[in-house]
């Protein structure tokens, strides 16, 4: 791929529509060798976007789940202890007339086998690849820290095996909800990109390439409605993996058009708040009044 | 790109790096460099593809693609046709909101770095302002700012046990893992006390000569509220009423009007003596007061009987943990304890604090967190 368009084109082609602000940093991104880090509200298609490139490039999409108090040994690699305990106890078996050598035996402990690779571990091996380091944000400061190491030599090193390095350094999406500031270092060696809710003439086009099935007036009106709740300082404004919970939830229910009745039944697939439900009825009354 | 100054690309882009650090956008030397990279990558004959590029290496965050978008407008001449930067005003963030300027487009590079200075010290005056002499307008930057208050909750010793680096050893767990590993001895674990959040009793005085501090004081009820604590939260005058239901709504407007709905006795005397003794009676000696952190926001202006006062606090000094007296009028020049209710009640807080502007309601969450 050797343009922005290009790349456009191609997400396009697995389903995933970019304006050319997001293709262009995914081909820089892709060009220069760094991290992509994607910020955004929730729902705006962050993790998707790591998908659509795994499946564009025919890759393996490798994800790591940050969560509070993850560390090196859950995103790198551990060894698998009693496994190689039981192989211990197997040597001392298979050998009791005392010929088993020390030396030997040790290393064999620390074998390929015994060794259980982690999300980053397996990014690095299998590369090419495409490793989506997910919610980074919840993760602690000192799981920042690692990551930087990583990022900028793409190798790990393993005491007991040696050091690990990628052929080529796989593709790397970070993806934050911004709970948290991240680290200014980490945040200097990505590419950075907000990733913002569509304007309605792009999301209109996602629901027809996600949602086929979901009638083209229907796509339209429920995007338009969507679009309006956006400005309606709820708790938690809808995004466009709600918008497509929507649409499909009203196609199951038979709606060719959009019936305000039937968007009001199905308010759960939208608004996740009880107080936010309320608003979006006082919205969808005075719609029905016009 | 054109360079009809006549200077070379790289001192324009350079230039440019140089305006938007100036602008308040933190770029380093290597930002700079991967800047510099990116544009040579996506062409400089393509405007559109610039603007990506730096926004992509220069900026760290939300809060500074604005001013790139401004900067990158005043540096290069007209954007219409890149993409547009983001409409911001329907996003929420945790920082303390500064007040939208009319047209900030007109301006750049120096008066833009100016504008933000001038509304940031806006917000920092309002932090040090009386509440009760506020405007509409300063009242609503007010409570974005009440909002935008993370309390932290008071903590006590808890019954159970929690893994920890240090500590005695967890003879439980220790054993547990080395079974899991077939017997071999492993790693030792130790353990320590855990801490859970002790509760927060607030008792608000919504009598009329507190009343232009009552709004604020029920935001700051729901900012509590809003914590993992366990919190109740009373308003007091001539009756005890429990807002706490109300308040757990999210939503601090609607929370608001809810516990307005409560309220019977808005902006009426003050009988802090009585209603402290129905609160004691009905609630507080049952269990809610036992070991809590009370805070009583009021200025003791008691119509009733002082001596009452003064042994209903007693009664809840030797419950409570921690009493913590909030007078708004504490942090006024010349302010004398005089008050009948004040001189009553005073021997039995733990502490006595301000409770008018916005810093002074930061010092008495931080009083409540270290109780």
């Amino acid at each position: 791929m050797d343009s922005p368009s290009a790349v456009s084109q191609a997400l396009g082609q697995t389903g995933y529509l970019t304006d050319p602000a997001l293709a262009t940093v995914v081909f820089l991104a892709e060009r220069m060798q760094r991290p992509l880090l994607l910020e955004g509200e929730p729902g705006t298609g962050k993790t998707a976007l790591a998908e659509a490139l795994a499946q564009l490039r025919g890759v393996p999409l490798i994800r790591l789940q940050c969560y509070e108090g993850i560390d090196a040994s859950q995103a790198l690699y551990d060894w698998d202890f009693p496994r190689q305990i039981l192989h211990l106890r197997t040597l001392e078996a298979a050998t009791r007339d005392g010929s088993l050598d020390p030396v030997d035996a040790e290393k064999s402990l620390f074998d390929e086998r015994f060794l259980l690779a982690r999300p980053v571990l397996r990014a690095l091996r299998e590369s090419p690849s495409v490793l989506l380091i997910d919610e980074v944000d919840r993760a602690d400061d000192e799981f920042e820290a690692f990551l930087l190491e990583v990022l900028s030599s793409w190798a790990v090193s393993i005491p007991e095996l040696g050091t690990v390095v990628a052929t080529t350094p796989p593709t790397v999406v970070l993806t934050s909800n911004r709970t948290r500031e991240l680290h200014d270092a980490l945040k200097r060696r990505c590419l950075y990109h907000w990733i913002d809710h569509p304007g309605l003439d792009r999301e209109v086009a996602i629901v027809r390439s996600r949602a086929p099935e979901v009638p083209d007036a229907l796509a339209r009106q429920v995007v338009a409605l969507v679009q309006t709740l956006r400005t309606e300082h709820l708790l938690k404004p809808p995004g466009v993996a709600e918008t497509l919970d929507w649409a499909r939830a009203l196609e199951q229910l038979g709606a060719t058009e959009l019936d305000l009745e039937q968007a009001a039944a199905t308010l759960g697939a939208v608004v996740k708040y009880r107080e936010d439900t309320d608003r979006v009825r006082h919205v969808l009354d005075r719609m029905l009044a016009r | 790109m054109s360079t009809p100054t006549g200077h070379p690309p790289e001192e324009i882009l350079l230039g440019f790096t140089r305006a938007l650090r100036a602008a308040g956008v933190r770029v380093t030397q290597d930002r700079a460099t991967g800047f510099l990279t990116a544009t040579a990558i996506v062409g400089l004959g393509d405007p559109g593809g610039v603007y990506v590029a730096g926004r992509a290496t220069l900026c760290s965050g939300p809060d500074d693609l604005e001013r790139y978008d401004q900067v990158f407008e005043a540096w290069f001449g007209d954007r219409s046709g890149l993409p547009g930067s983001i409409p911001r005003e329907h996003r929420r963030d945790v920082a303390t909101p500064l007040p939208v300027s009319d047209d900030p487009g007109e301006h750049g590079g120096e008066a833009e770095r100016e504008i933000i200075r001038a509304a940031a010290s806006q917000a920092e005056v309002l932090r040090h302002r009386d509440v009760a002499g506020m405007d509409a307008a300063q009242k609503a930057l007010l409570d974005a700012m009440i909002r935008a208050l993370r309390p932290r909750p008071p903590v006590r010793r808890a019954a159970r046990h929690t893994p920890w680096r240090r500590g005695a050893v967890d003879l439980q767990r220790t054993l547990r893992s080395s079974l899991r590993l077939m017997g071999e001895p492993a790693q030792v674990r130790h353990r320590r006390r855990a801490t859970v959040p002790r509760r927060v009793v607030l008792l608000i005085d919504v009598s009329a000569s507190m009343r232009p501090y009552a709004d604020a004081l029920l935001r700051l009820a729901h900012a509590v509220v809003c914590t993992a604590a366990p919190v109740e939260v009373f308003t007091v005058g001539t009756r005890l009423t429990r807002i706490t239901l109300p308040l757990r709504t999210t939503d601090p407007d609607r929370a608001l009007v809810r516990a307005g709905d409560e309220v019977p006795d808005w902006a009426g005397g003050t009988r802090l003596g009585e209603t402290l003794e129905a609160f004691l009676d009905r609630w507080g000696a049952r269990g809610m007061a036992r070991g809590a952190v009370v805070v009583v926001f009021s200025d003791g202006w008691e119509r009733g009987d002082p001596q009452l006062l003064g042994d209903q606090l007693a009664r809840l000094g030797r419950l409570a943990h921690r009493v913590v007296w909030v007078n708004p009028h504490r942090g006024k020049d010349g302010y004398q304890p005089v008050q009948q209710g004040i001189v009553a009640a005073l021997p039995h807080c733990d502490h006595f604090v301000a409770g008018h502007s916005l810093r002074s309601f930061e010092q008495v969450l931080e009083v409540v967190g270290n109780a």
